[in-house]
């Protein structure tokens, strides 16, 4: 067994590297655009795991990510622009003066967004998290569109309905790779441990886990604040990642986008989650030609937009409909599958 | 504020509440029955709205067979969306009739965009409606005096069918328990059926008017409406009709009065539901209307 153990260590970290160098290779062979898409991979796999973390290993149905990206965006965005591209952004009203100097490098900036949006989290999580399912998507979801008024009106914090444009274009592969790396690993451990559990059981039922002795509202309110808190550093990633936010950006289609990556990866899975993210980014991109004029041999069309869309919300429908519990349901990839066949040997033996 | 701007306020306030009112009794009929939030009842809205306008401008019929023919479409498209998305998901955990009802939602706004175009259409409203009166020293346009009474006759109408009828009886046993409906020959799909085309033909009525009081349409303009009408439901308590109207009405007040009286606070008028949604949720979830389970749907 110990060998085995460390077989399986070994694995990873040959995993790892070989995520890493592949990734090395890209910034080499790929031209922006693509880069750009493998970045995004990154981000949403960090986003993704987020939301699984509050809804599938919680079961809390929050729909209120959006809101915690946009406080993360802001915030990262505002600590570390330039003074003179905050001037030249606020031209309609200028800048609150605490704001006006600040420029921060882009981790800390990141870890701040992040940690506001985690106490954003927790300001909204404690009083809406008593309420169960559609009560609790909608409450949140109203969060979130509150948060989104509040940034377009809020003229000298955060520029209003204009956003900001012109960010620093920090948002790297190794940026948004390493987060979610780090994100990945986090997850694994979190669920080896107490506390994972804690959330698991309490999403397969809650009476069950109180009895248990697990404390609901503090496992509720510490998962929610920890999922807010990745949504945050995800947004601030993104918002350097485009180089402009403004609060439309943060619309409920956003966290669609998320949730899908939930759906689809299957709930409580955190290589289904990792694996959906990459699916869905390299999909929407893909599936751009269909906006764009095509042929079809007997009959030409000039471009419709939007068509990309259509067919996008078809797949999910159908996945919905046909595949509930996603493409890993709540499995996990792992070395299992080369461990299984001598695991049942040596267990025969011992049987016998 | 004079009394007759007050009044201005007072009509055009009542006019929205009741449009709200009508769209909240949609949600809550679906929730009282299937306890699903219907996520694409924004979206049937927004079909009502474009359907009447093709058939006005395209198809150019009288206004009053374009509306009918509008509705009915709309009712129809309500039916068949919860015979494709929601009936395969009956047995399915409540989250996941959920994701596919906003999956739904999605679809329709993204095929909305596809079909109607993304650039937004003016609705040709009927003279009728389009008319401005003028009562001394006040002008109102004419379809805010329509709408309320309108929304009162459909009420009327929804109240006569639910309490009075033998349809609105079964939907009134499916709300309280599936399975004993059953048991008692009701065909329990066919009653959803007819719930869902309810709600949907209320929907188009209103998306028909929104249309007219605000003359543009746009493929997302279902969205807002649709979520400030489920937190109207909410807030009149979930699964009750009255409750839904009541909802409406204090939205609709509540958005025209402040704006009215705090200009300031205009940019925040799409906040204002969602604040009142998360006091009633956290002082009184059953909403105002909750304990009176009586004429539940």
């Amino acid at each position: 067994m110990e060998s085995e153990r460390k077989k399986r260590k070994l694995l990873t970290l040959a995993a790892l590297l070989i995520s890493g160098g592949l990734l090395l290779l890209f910034t080499f062979i790929f031209d922006s655009y693509q880069l750009r898409i493998v970045n995004l991979c990154g981000i949403y796999i960090t986003l993704g795991l987020s939301l699984n973390l509050i809804y599938g290993f919680t079961g809390l149905f929050s729909l209120g990510h959006a809101g915690f990206m946009a406080v993360g965006a802001y915030t990262t965005a505002l600590l570390t622009m330039p003074p003179q591209l905050k001037e030249m952004n606020f031209f309609l009203e200028p800048i609150v003066p605490w704001l006006a100097n600040t420029e921060w490098s882009f981790l800390p900036a990141l870890l701040m967004g992040g940690t506001l949006a985690a106490v954003v989290g927790f300001l909204i999580g404690a009083p809406v998290l008593k309420l169960k399912d559609d009560y609790l998507a909608i409450a949140t979801l109203g969060f979130a569109e509150i948060i989104r008024i509040v940034f377009t009106n809020t003229q000298n914090i955060t520029n209003g309905p204009l956003g900001l444009k012109g960010l620093p274009p920090y948002t790297t592969i190794w940026w948004s790779w390493g987060i979610a790396f780090v994100s990945i690993l986090f997850m694994v451990y979190l669920f080896k441990g107490s506390y994972g559990r804690a959330f698991i059981a309490i999403r397969e039922d809650e009476v069950a886990a109180e009895t248990m002795g697990i404390n609901l509202f503090r496992h509720k309110i510490l998962s929610f604040t920890i999922g807010s808190f990745m949504a945050g550093v995800g947004g601030g990633l993104l918002a350097h990642l485009m180089g402009t936010i403004d609060p439309l950006m943060f619309r409920f289609m956003l966290t669609f986008n998320i949730l899908l990556v939930v759906v689809l990866g299957g709930m409580g899975s955190i290589s289904g989650s990792v694996i959906a993210a990459i699916v869905i980014t390299v999909l929407m991109e893909y599936l751009r030609f269909l906006d764009g004029p095509m042929n079809f041999g007997l009959f030409k069309t000039n471009g419709i937009p939007g068509m990309r869309m259509v067919i996008f919300s078809i797949m999910l429908m159908f996945v919905i409909l046909f595949f509930q519990r996603g493409l890993m349901g709540n499995r996990e990839l792992s070395w299992d599958f080369l461990f299984r066949k001598k695991k049942t040997l040596n267990d025969a033996v011992e049987g016998d | 504020m004079s009394f007759e701007i007050f009044l201005q306020h007072f009509s055009n306030a009542l006019s929205l509440g009741s449009l709200y009112a009508l769209i909240a009794i949609g949600y809550t009929m679906v929730y009282g029955i299937l306890r699903l939030i219907n996520f694409a009842h924004g979206d049937i809205f927004m079909l009502g709205a474009y359907f009447a306008f093709y058939a006005l401008t395209t198809f150019l019929m009288p206004w009053w067979v374009g509306f009918i023919v509008a509705i009915g479409l709309t009712a129809v498209i309500g039916m068949s969306i919860e015979k494709v998305a929601y009936k395969p998901l009956r047995d399915s955990p409540k989250v996941s009739v959920l994701i596919s009802a906003i999956g739904v939602s999605f679809l329709i706004e993204s095929l909305g965009v596809v079909v109607f175009g993304g650039i937004q259409k003016a609705f040709p409203i009927p003279d009728i409606f389009g008319q401005v009166v003028v009562l001394g020293n006040i002008s109102i346009v004419s379809v805010n005096f329509f709408i309320p009474v309108i929304a009162f006759f459909c009420l009327v109408f929804l109240m006569y069918l639910v309490n009075f009828t033998k349809t609105g009886m079964a939907m009134r046993a499916l709300s309280k328990d599936h399975e004993t409906a059953r048991l008692m020959a009701i065909d329990v799909d066919r009653i959803i059926s007819y719930t869902f085309g309810l709600g949907s033909l209320l929907a188009a009525v209103g998306g028909i008017m929104w249309g007219m009081k605000y003359p543009q349409l746009y493929p997302l303009m279902g969205l807002m409406p649709g979520l400030k009408c489920f937190i109207a439901a909410v807030v009149g308590g979930i699964g009750n009709i009255t409750g839904a109207v009541i909802g409406g009405l204090v939205i609709g007040f509540i958005e025209i009065m402040t704006v009215a009286f705090m200009p300031s606070l205009s940019g925040y008028r799409d906040a204002f539901a969602f604040i009142l949604l998360i006091i009633i949720l956290l002082v009184k979830p059953s909403g105002l209307m909750g304990e009176n389970l009586t004429e539940k749907v």
